[in-house]
């Protein structure tokens, strides 16, 4: 009786977090959202902490000590992060969840009775959630660390294609010749789990860089996975429910990802920014024109229509606050100032929205790829601020190069066209831009902080 | 065969279930404009945190005395509520810069 209202009780949590996702994907009611979402959330746990168990020693003490830590921890590291970490805060947030599942089905294994089959749908589902629960743990940590820049994209294994599928198959043998075994030998337990976090790594570790905000979107989705199947080995509706949303969820927003880059999944998994040294066009003699920061500002000043398209480069150098405050400037003067956001923009979708809300942008100003280009070809002067590969024509132009297909920004039909860049060298996919040496393009070369700073002085004082 | 089967029958309810979040999932989450594409992966990637629940059912069913279950168990239950707490809190700060523009 007791037990059948408790269970009752799961479900409320569970429309809570039906209803909080539903919020959360409209920009009006999300701040509820995620609230009702966290609350559903507190209400679940509770709701197990007084879960009548028999036969247990409740070990209240030690549950209490881990949500306590977990909490502070988690915590701290959310109010300390600056905004342009962010993707790198989520991919190592979602680890802990793997590694946590993880975990889980390690005491799962240790638990079972020593002179047992193991072949029945428990233990499978078990096996499946340890190897899910270590992928997303290492993948995310790989993908934290190529984020933060100390993993490089050329730290790659050799044959990566070769060593993951002979990984992967190592580990279905092993799954089925342990679930056939008369009874539970932990060592091949072990053996699995070292394999599994093997695995994690060398599938993240091919992948560019440029292409993380999928991976960690897809890690995401195996986390809700992993808590979904820990969910059926415990019979557990929020577990499986919860698991579930976000697996569709990270999903659907992988997917949606690949179709903004116009590349299959597949494509973006087995790694397919392999930087060819066919693309660089170095070798030809070419001359990029560099602009000059005070006729730069005067032009700027006496334009109609001015777009900033911002990428990865701006976050890096958080400049997004001067970005806005040249904004200003120009709005003052009669200028109308728009943003063009490409959807992978950045290091994560939607990474640019949110950079530019920090530095108070209204959202009306952020124009989507399409309309953007439909409002280029009046747009007098168009600054590009550390991005490079979503404004490359070879996108368009060159079928050898690996980012061929991917829609673009199509900067380069605006009357004039600077960007803002440290260096001549190529961006994340590792390809020349032949933008930088058109005819009405220049480059202003040197930190995006630095160079926006002295644009804003010099706008201030022209 | 046999086994899972059996393991299909006893949880038939628990499929059913689960088939049904599936559908629910991408019926939810589907058209969401881009803007809100991180704070949504941040907030799902806190409910995925979920797993603490297990971490909990695990460590009330634990002997007292089984110190290697305790400890694991205790890193599982900190770990997930990192992941939930750290994943909510994100999300709301992202979502605070997004009304504190809204009223200006």
């Amino acid at each position: 009786m007791v037990i059948t209202i408790v269970d009752s009780l799961y479900l409320i949590a569970i429309i809570l977090f039906i209803v909080g996702l539903k919020r959360l994907s409209s920009p009006d009611t999300a701040r509820d959202g995620n609230l009702i979402a966290a609350f559903g959330m507190g209400f679940a746990i509770v709701v197990t902490l007084l879960y009548p168990m028999e036969g247990n020693g409740n070990n209240y003490i030690w549950i209490a000590g881990g949500l306590l830590m977990g909490s502070l921890v988690g915590l701290i590291a959310a109010k300390r992060v600056v905004m342009t970490a962010m993707p790198e805060m989520v991919s190592l947030f979602n680890g802990l969840g793997g590694a946590s599942t993880m975990l889980i089905t390690i005491v799962e294994f240790y638990n079972y009775p020593d002179d047992q089959s193991l072949l029945n749908g428990q233990m499978i589902t078990t096996d499946f959630a340890l190897f899910v629960g270590c992928i997303s743990f290492t993948g995310s940590l790989i993908a934290f660390g190529k984020l933060q820049g100390f993993l490089r994209d050329s730290w790659v294994l050799p044959f990566p294609k070769f060593v993951n599928m002979v990984l992967l198959i190592a580990i279905v043998g092993l799954s089925i010749f342990l679930l056939n075994l008369p009874s539970l030998d932990f060592n091949y337990v072990l053996l699995l789990l070292v394999l599994s976090l093997i695995y994690g790594i060398t599938f993240v570790t091919p992948i560019g860089g440029g292409d993380m905000p999928v991976v960690i979107s897809l890690l995401n989705s195996f986390t809700g996975l992993g808590a979904a199947l820990a969910g059926l080995i415990y019979s557990n509706q929020v577990m499986l429910v919860g698991g579930i949303l976000v697996g569709a969820s990270g999903t659907i927003l992988t997917i949606l990802m690949c179709q903004a880059m116009n590349r299959s999944l597949f494509n973006v998994l087995i790694g397919g920014f392999t930087s060819t040294s066919l693309a660089v066009g170095g070798s030809r003699e070419e001359v990029v024109k560099e602009a000059s920061l005070a006729d730069l500002a005067i032009q700027l000043k006496y334009s109609k229509k001015v777009y900033i398209v911002p990428g990865y480069g701006l976050a890096v150098a958080q400049a997004q606050h001067l970005c806005s405050e040249l904004d200003n400037l120009l709005e003052a003067e009669g200028v109308t100032v728009k943003y063009a956001i490409h959807p992978v923009a950045g290091r994560m979708p939607g990474h640019m929205n949110v950079l530019l809300a920090e530095a108070n942008v209204p959202y009306p100003k952020l124009i989507d790829l399409e309309d953007a280009n439909k409002d280029f070809p009046s747009t007098d002067v168009v600054l590009v601020i550390g991005a490079n590969d979503v404004v490359n024509p070879a996108a368009k132009e060159d079928p050898s190069s690996p980012i061929y297909g991917m829609p673009i920004l199509d900067v380069e039909l605006a009357k004039s066209i600077v960007i803002l860049k440290r260096s001549m060298n190529p961006g994340y996919a590792g390809i020349q831009n032949q933008l930088f040496f058109g005819e009405r393009s220049r480059m202003l070369f040197g930190d995006a902080k630095s160079s926006l700073q002295k644009l804003v002085d010099e706008v201030g004082n022209a | 065969m046999e086994a899972l089967i059996q393991f299909l029958g006893e949880n038939l309810q628990m499929i059913y279930v689960l088939v049904l979040a599936i559908l629910l999932g991408t019926e939810v989450i589907s058209k969401v404009p881009t803007v809100l594409h991180t704070p949504l992966m941040s907030g799902a990637n806190a409910i995925s945190g979920v797993v603490v629940i297990g971490a909990i059912i695990l460590m009330r069913q634990a002997d007292s005395g089984n110190y290697p279950v305790l400890i694991l168990g205790f890193c599982g239950i900190a770990l997930a509520m990192t992941n939930v707490v750290g994943g909510y809190a994100v999300t709301h700060r992202m979502l605070d810069m997004f009304k504190r523009k809204k009223k200006d």
